[in-house]
C-alpha cells in the first residue's frame, strides 16, 4: 500500500522542482536543471520538456519489462490494451477507466480518478496547475508505445479534477 | 556452451557481439548476420499465422556443418542470436531456453539502467559481461 505513495511523494518533488526554475527571478537567464540556459519565458515548456523526457525513459524501461513471456501484440490495439491494463496497474495499482478509437491512429484513454491528480482536488480548483503533473505520464505513455515499435504523439487534457484524458495519435510514417 | 552471443537491435545493428575464439571472429559475424534474415522470415511467419501462443523463442535457425544458430526475439524486438558448437550433443532444447531466458532478463536490466541510452551499443555493463561470460564456452 504504501508503495503507491512513494512514486506519488517523488513525482510531485520532481515536478515542484522542476517547475520553481523557471520562476526564479534571477538576472534574466539562469542555468536549468541540465545546464542550459533556461529563458524565464520559455521556462516553464522546458522544464515540461524535461519532465516529459524522463518519462519517456521510464516508459522504455517499463516498456522491456513487463509484457510477459508471449509475443502477444498481433495489432496496435492490443498494444493500447496492454497500456491501459497491464501498464496502469503495474505505476498506479488501477487499470485505465476507459479506452476509445477512431480507428485511424488516434486513441483516447481516460482515467476518471487519476492518482497523480486525485490528492489535489476535486473539481475545477487548481485546473491551470494540472498540466504539469500529467507531462510526465505522457511520456511515460510515449516512451513505451516507442520500445514497442509505435511512435506516436501523446497529449493529456483535464476538464475536471480528478478525471484526465490521454489523447494518443500514432505517428504514420 | 554458446560460441557467439549477439544482440541486434530492431533496426537490425549490433548492440553487442562476442565471440569466443577471439581470432576468426568476422566468420561469427558474417554468421550473425546472414540469420537475421531467417530471424525476419520467422518473425513474418508468425505473424500470418493466426497462433494464439507466440513464443519469443525462435528455435534453430539454421544449421551448419560445424554451428547450429538459434534465435530469440523480445516484444520489442530486439534480437538475440546465439552460435553453438555442433559437436556439443548434450545441449538441448530446454537448455538454450534458459540461456536465451538469462539473456533477455539481463538485457531488460541494462535497459532499466539509467546510465545506458537506448539504442547505444552494450559495452559498460560488467554485470552483463559476466552473465555472457558464465555462457560461453571455456576454451583454454
Amino acid at each position: 500500500m504504501a508503495d503507491a505513495a512513494l512514486f506519488e511523494f517523488l513525482h510531485t518533488e520532481m515536478v515542484a522542482e522542476l517547475g520553481a526554475h523557471h520562476s526564479d527571478p534571477g538576472p534574466g537567464v539562469s542555468a536549468g536543471v541540465w545546464g542550459e540556459k533556461v529563458g524565464s519565458g520559455g521556462g516553464q515548456k522546458m522544464s515540461l520538456s524535461v519532465l516529459e523526457g524522463m518519462g519517456f525513459r521510464v516508459g522504455q524501461a517499463l516498456g522491456e519489462r513487463l509484457p510477459q513471456e508471449t509475443l502477444a501484440f498481433r495489432e496496435e490495439l492490443d498494444i493500447l490494451k496492454f497500456l491501459c491494463r497491464d501498464l496502469w496497474v503495474a505505476v498506479f495499482q488501477k487499470q485505465m477507466d476507459s479506452l476509445r478509437t477512431n480507428h485511424q491512429g488516434t486513441y483516447v484513454l481516460q482515467d476518471n480518478s487519476f492518482p497523480l491528480l486525485i490528492r489535489m482536488a476535486s473539481g475545477l480548483q487548481y485546473l491551470e496547475e494540472a498540466p504539469k503533473f500529467l507531462a510526465f505520464t505522457c511520456g511515460l505513455l510515449r516512451g513505451t508505445l516507442c520500445i514497442l515499435g509505435i511512435k506516436s504523439l501523446v497529449t493529456a487534457s483535464v476538464a475536471s479534477l480528478p478525471t484526465c484524458k490521454f489523447q494518443v495519435v500514432i505517428q504514420k510514417t | 556452451m554458446a560460441v557467439c552471443v549477439a544482440v541486434i537491435a530492431k533496426e537490425n545493428y549490433p548492440l553487442y557481439i562476442r565471440s569466443i575464439p577471439t581470432e576468426n571472429e568476422l566468420k561469427f559475424h558474417y554468421m550473425v548476420h546472414t540469420s537475421l534474415d531467417v530471424v525476419d522470415e520467422k518473425i513474418s511467419a508468425m505473424g500470418k499465422a493466426l497462433v494464439d501462443q507466440r513464443e519469443l523463442y525462435l528455435g534453430l535457425l539454421y544449421p551448419t556443418e560445424d554451428y547450429k544458430v538459434y534465435g530469440y526475439v523480445t516484444n520489442s524486438k530486439v534480437k538475440f542470436v546465439m552460435v553453438v558448437d555442433s559437436s556439443n550433443t548434450a545441449l538441448r532444447d530446454n537448455e538454450i531456453r534458459s540461456m536465451f531466458r538469462k539473456l533477455h532478463n539481463s538485457y531488460t536490466d541494462v535497459m532499466c539502467n539509467p546510465f545506458y541510452n537506448p539504442g547505444d551499443r552494450i559495452q559498460s555493463s560488467r554485470a552483463f559481461d559476466s552473465m555472457v561470460t558464465s555462457m560461453m564456452i571455456q576454451v583454454c
